[in-house]
C-alpha cells in the first residue's frame, strides 16, 4: 500500500497531490474516501475538500457512525465509558511518572560534559524514560485488547453493519483520504471500523491523519499556555507507517531551537525517526514501507 | 553609562514660560498616567494644599506625596513599576479648609471596579490585558442558569448561577463534564468576566468544556472563615444535587473548589473538611492568616478563626486535595502568607503550580490568572488536535 504523507493544509497541496496520483482530474481513476471524524462535529463539512478532489470524494462518516454506534448499543457505549475511565487514569500516572523521569534527564543533560560517566548517566536516564514509555503502550493496548476480547466488536450487529458499509466504500474507492482533527477521535474510529484491515488502496493523510497511522501516536505541544510539556505515548495508530513519530506543525507545536530538548525526543523514540509535518511537506512512502532519502528529521546530536 | 532620556514632566517644568496652556497642551498630549520605560508619572490638576497617591503596594508608602510644579496647578509624582505591573490607586486630595477627598484619578479613564467601589488603574510598561478577557465574537457562548437551593446547613435558600458550556450535551451518554464550584460566584462574573473566560478559554481548546457553579454568599466573613455549615452546603447540599440533575464527572479529578481572599479560605477549609472529595483546589490570593507566635495577627476579629483554621493546618499539614492551583499579587500583603504556604500544602503530598504576578488584591489580577489555573486544573483538548 503506497502512502503520501502530508503537512497541515491551511493552504492545501491535496489537490496537487491527488492529480500526481491520478485521483483527481480527466481520467482519475474512482472514487476516493475521505475521513474527517477528527473534526467531530463539523465532519460533514466537507465541501472544500470535495472541491479539492474534484468531487470524486465519498465521506465515510466514520464519526457519525461511531455516535450511532454508542446510541444503539448501550453495552458497548458503557464499555466504552469504562475503557475511557482507565484509560485516562492510566495517562495521568504515566503523565506523573513521566514528569520526574524527564526532568532526571534534562538535569543530568545539563551537568553532562565530556566526561563518560555523565554520558552514560544521560544515557541510562532516557533508558528510563524509554521504558516507561514502552510499558505504557503496552498497559494501553492490554486495556485495548482486554476491551475488545469481552464486546467483541465484530459480533456486535451495529458495529458490523457500519464495517461491511465502510468496507464496501473502501473496496471500490482508488485511496482513502485522512484530514486532521482530533488524533484520538480518529484513532478510536479508525480502529472500531477496522479500516486498516480493509484498506488496499493508496492512503493520503494529514497533521492527525497521518499520526493515526503510525504504529506510535505521540502527543507533543511544547508551546501550550502552560508552558513546554512533556511529549507523550498515547496509543498506537494503525501501523500502515512504521518506525516513526510524525509531528504535524513541528515549527509551531515544538521548541525546535532547543537543541538539547529536541536531542532527547529523538533518542527518547529512537530508533523510530522523529519526522515534522510542516506546510509543504510531502512523504511518499512506498509499498514496502520504504522511505525516500533526504526526509528531513529531529536528529538526536 | 547610558543616561535615561529625560521624563516628559521634568521637560514640562523646564520650559519657559510656564503657564495654564502649556500644561493644558501637556495634558492633552500623553495619557495619564506616562509609562516612560519602568517610570510612571502620575498626575493630578488642581488648587490643593496637599495631594497624595493613595495604593496598596505591598512595601512602598501607601500616601506618595505628589509635588506641585512651581507656578502651576499641576502636581506630579514618579513611581518606578516593574515591566508587567498593574497597580490600582486613587488620589488623596486635601484642601485649605481642612477637607480631603479620595477620588479615582479624573486625568485617567481606566478603572477597576470591585464590590466596594471603583479605583484608578495604571498598567505599567509591558503590562498586557490578555486577550481571552474579552468577548471574542468567534467563541460560542454558553449559559448562565440561575437556580435555588434550599440549604438546611445554612438555613437559608442559597442562589446558584450554573454555567453551561456552548456545546453542553445533556443527553449524550458519552460525556460527563467536570465541576468548577466557584465562591463569591457574582463577583467573580461582575468583576473577573468568568463567563467571558470560560467561554474563549474552552472556545481555544485551553480549558475542558467545563459546568460550573457559582455561588453567593451569605454573611461571608462567616461563611467563608473556615465554617462547617459552608463545608456542608457545599459538599452534602449543591454537590449530590448538581451531580444528580447534570451529566457531571462525579469524581475528586472532576471537582474543584475555587476562590479568592476569604473565598480560597474557604475553599481550602471546605476540602480540609471533606478530604477525598475534591481532586482541585484553585485559590487566588488566600486570606491566609497565620501566626508563627503570640496572637497578633493583624487581621482584627473577623479573621480569627482564619487563623486559628491556618494555625491548625500548618500545624499538622493534611492531604486534602491532589492539585493546588495557587496564585497572589506580588503587591498585595498576602504575598508573603502565600508564599509561605507553598510549602506546607506541598509538605502535605499535594501538587502546587504557584503564579505569582505583579499586581494586586484585585478582579482583575484574579481574572488574568484565571487561564493558567484553569487550564492547569482542566486541561483543553488543545494536545489532541493537529489540524
Amino acid at each position: 500500500m503506497r502512502i503520501v504523507l502530508l503537512g497541515p493544509q491551511r493552504r492545501p497541496t491535496l489537490e496537487g497531490v491527488a492529480r500526481s496520483l491520478g485521483l483527481a482530474g480527466p481520467g482519475a481513476g474512482g472514487p476516493v474516501a475521505a475521513i474527517t471524524a477528527g473534526w467531530q462535529e463539523r465532519e460533514p463539512d466537507d465541501a472544500l475538500l470535495v472541491t479539492l478532489l474534484e468531487g470524486q470524494a465519498v465521506n465515510l462518516a466514520l464519526y457519525r457512525r461511531w455516535l450511532d454506534v454508542r446510541d444503539r448499543d448501550p453495552e458497548y457505549r458503557a464499555g466504552e465509558q469504562r475503557l475511557a475511565g482507565v484509560l485516562a487514569e492510566l495517562q495521568e500516572l504515566y503523565l506523573l511518572r513521566l514528569d520526574y523521569a524527564l526532568q532526571a534527564v534534562y538535569a543530568v543533560q545539563r551537568r553532562s560534559g565530556a566526561a563518560s560517566a555523565s554520558g552514560d548517566a544521560l544515557g541510562e536516564a532516557v533508558e528510563a524514560v524509554r521504558e516507561l514509555d514502552a510499558a505504557h503502550l503496552r498497559r494501553v493496548n492490554e486495556a485495548r485488547l482486554e476491551f475488545f476480547d469481552r464486546l467483541r466488536p465484530h459480533d456486535r450487529p451495529v458495529i458490523a453493519e457500519h464495517r461491511a458499509e465502510v468496507s464496501a466504500v473502501l473496496a471500490d474507492a482508488a485511496a482513502l483520504v485522512i484530514a486532521g482533527g482530533h488524533v484520538g477521535v480518529l484513532a478510536e474510529v479508525l480502529h472500531l471500523f477496522n479500516v486498516a484491515a480493509v484498506v488496499r488502496s493508496r492512503v493520503i493523510a494529514w497533521s492527525a491523519g497521518a499520526m493515526a497511522l503510525a504504529d506510535r501516536i505521540v502527543l507533543f505541544h511544547d508551546r501550550s499556555v502552560l508552558g513546554a510539556g512533556h511529549a507523550e505515548v498515547y496509543g498506537s495508530g494503525l501501523s500502515l507507517v512504521r518506525d516513526a513519530v510524525l509531528l504535524p506543525h513541528a515549527r509551531a507545536r515544538l521548541l525546535l531551537d532547543d537543541t538539547p530538548r529536541m536531542a532527547v525526543l529523538a533518542r527518547r523514540f529512537a530508533p523510530a525517526r522523529c519526522v515534522p509535518l510542516e506546510a509543504g511537506t510531502r512523504i511518499d512512502v512506498s509499498a514496502d514501507g520504504a522511505w525516500p532519502p533526504g526526509i528531513r528529521t529531529i536528529e538526536a546530536a | 553609562m547610558r543616561t535615561l532620556p529625560k521624563l516628559a514632566i521634568n521637560r514640562l517644568r523646564e520650559r519657559r514660560p510656564l503657564d495654564a496652556a502649556a500644561v493644558d497642551r501637556f495634558l492633552a498630549r500623553y495619557p495619564v498616567p506616562i509609562v516612560e520605560g519602568a517610570r510612571c508619572t502620575f498626575l493630578y490638576r488642581g488648587e490643593a494644599d496637599e495631594v497624595f497617591l493613595v495604593h496598596r503596594i505591598f512595601g512602598l508608602p501607601d500616601h506618595l506625596p505628589l509635588r506641585r510644579v512651581r507656578g502651576t496647578d499641576l502636581w506630579y509624582v514618579v513611581l518606578e513599576l516593574p515591566e508587567g505591573s498593574r497597580v490600582e490607586y486613587q488620589l488623596e486630595v486635601a484642601f485649605a479648609d481642612g477637607r480631603r477627598e479620595r477620588i479615582n484619578d479624573p486625568l485617567n479613564p481606566r478603572l477597576a471596579h470591585s464590590p466596594v467601589g471603583s479605583s484608578s488603574v495604571c498598567y505599567a510598561h509591558g503590562h498586557v490585558i490578555p486577550d481571552w478577557t474579552v468577548p471574542d465574537p468567534e467563541a460560542r457562548p454558553g449559559s448562565l442558569t440561575d437556580m435555588m437551593v434550599p440549604s438546611r446547613a445554612l438555613r437559608r435558600d442559597c442562589p446558584v448561577t450554573l454555567y453551561r458550556p456552548a456545546r453542553f450535551r445533556r443527553d449524550d451518554p458519552g460525556t460527563r463534564y467536570p465541576l468548577l464550584i466557584v465562591h463569591d460566584g457574582g463577583d467573580y462574573l461582575r468583576y473577573a468576566a468568568a463567563k467571558t473566560v470560560l467561554d474563549n478559554l474552552i472556545h481555544r481548546l485551553d480549558v475542558a468544556e467545563l459546568v460550573a457553579a457559582f455561588v453567593y454568599p451569605g454573611d461571608r466573613l462567616a461563611e467563608y472563615a473556615n465554617s462547617a455549615a459552608h463545608a456542608r452546603f457545599l459538599t452534602a447540599e449543591l454537590l449530590p444535587r448538581l451531580e444528580a440533575e447534570l451529566p457531571l464527572a462525579g469524581t475528586p479529578s472532576g471537582r474543584c473548589l475555587m476562590g479568592s481572599s476569604f473565598g480560597a479560605v474557604a475553599s481550602l477549609s471546605v476540602a480540609y473538611r471533606h478530604p477525598g472529595v475534591y481532586g482541585s483546589l484553585l485559590l487566588q490570593s488566600g486570606s491566609f492568616a497565620f501566626t508563627d507566635i503570640g496572637n497578633d495577627h493583624g487581621g482584627g476579629p473577623v479573621f480569627e478563626p482564619v487563623v486559628r483554621f491556618v494555625n491548625r493546618f500548618r500545624a499538622a499539614p493534611r492531604r486534602v486535595a491532589d492539585r493546588l492551583f495557587v496564585s497572589c499579587g506580588v503587591y498585595e500583603p498576602l504575598i508573603v502568607r502565600n508564599r509561605s504556604m507553598v510549602p506546607v500544602f506541598e509538605a502535605a503530598g499535594m501538587t502546587v503550580r504557584y503564579v505569582e504576578a505583579r499586581d494586586g488584591h484585585s478582579w482583575e489580577n484574579w481574572r488574568d490568572r484565571l487561564r493558567d489555573g484553569l487550564s492547569w486544573i482542566f486541561p483543553g483538548q488543545q494536545k489532541y488536535f493537529y489540524e
